[in-house]
């Protein structure tokens, strides 16, 4: 069941990511962008991995998506690039993106790898929680620090180019 | 194959669909999804290999690759909005002058 989950929820988030390459309109591209993001939350949640399904809904689908949005419906809809929407290097670059799967495929499976027998508690929010701030406390700190620089940058950015 | 090596071919099939759209769009915010979909198919492979082996490694990457996008998106968004001030366009080829 889990398995048919994953297969399922996987074809959804590929046939949005292709709609996002595709269709011509950047606000009908971003709900699709959406629709592949919580694809795959779900599976990551099909996954056992509930913090990370939580974080991609909150924080990608929520803040970066509004984002997204806004500066789509900031910025003028009538543009050269929506009339010649692909470049001139789409047989090139779709030699590649068809290699790069195809070598990921045929790569030998690891019969001797570790599998983890049981995760349903492993990835559960409190369990991760807790071993996240015992190990990782100090790279969190600096994550804080990078969100400031990020949000004093935009700031910057804004100020000297409005100014300049 | 097993669900994992299935993910794990999942993710570079969307990595790959996110690159061909940065090579092919012409639209500035399209090609920022794009860059959004490829670091996703990052976050799906670390997810995957974390749920295989059971450590806490992958799902810890995930959470700075989500503050790392945060912060990137936020900074290319006000990149985008001046740029489209200064050149009035958000076609890539209206930016040739940019150095790089």
């Amino acid at each position: 069941m889990e398995t048919c989950f994953v297969i399922f929820f996987s074809t959804l988030a590929v046939v949005f990511a292709a709609l996002v390459v595709i269709l011509r309109q950047p606000m009908r591209a971003a709900l699709a962008l959406i629709a592949h993001m919580v694809s795959l939350a779900a599976i990551y949640a099909a996954l056992n991995v509930h913090v990370v399904a939580i974080f991609q809904i909150l924080i990608y689908v929520s803040a970066v998506m509004v984002f997204m949005v806004y500066t789509i419906m900031l910025l003028d809809d009538r543009d050269t690039s929506y009339r010649q929407r692909f470049s001139r290097w789409v047989y090139p670059a779709l030699a590649v993106a068809v290699l790069i799967p195809v070598s990921l495929w045929l790569l030998p499976a690891n019969p001797g790898a570790v599998v983890a027998p049981a995760l349903a508690d492993r990835f559960s929010f409190a369990s991760f929680a807790l071993d996240f701030m015992k190990t990782y406390w100090f790279h969190f700190e600096l994550a804080t620090v990078l969100l400031l620089i990020g949000v004093l940058s935009a700031w910057t950015a804004v100020k000297e180019g409005l100014n300049g | 194959m097993d669900k994992y090596q299935f993910l794990i071919t999942m993710a570079g099939v969307l990595f790959s669909l996110g690159l061909l759209g940065v090579a092919v769009r012409r639209n500035l915010l399209v090609v920022m999804m794009c860059l959004e979909i490829m670091l996703n198919a990052v976050v799906l492979s670390f997810v995957t290999s974390a749920s295989r082996s059971g450590t806490l490694a992958g799902t810890s990457m995930t959470f700075f690759i989500y503050v790392a996008a945060s912060c990137e998106i936020a900074l290319a968004m006000a990149i985008v909005v001046l740029l489209v001030k200064r050149h009035g366009s958000l076609d890539l080829d209206a930016h040739q002058d940019l150095k790089g």
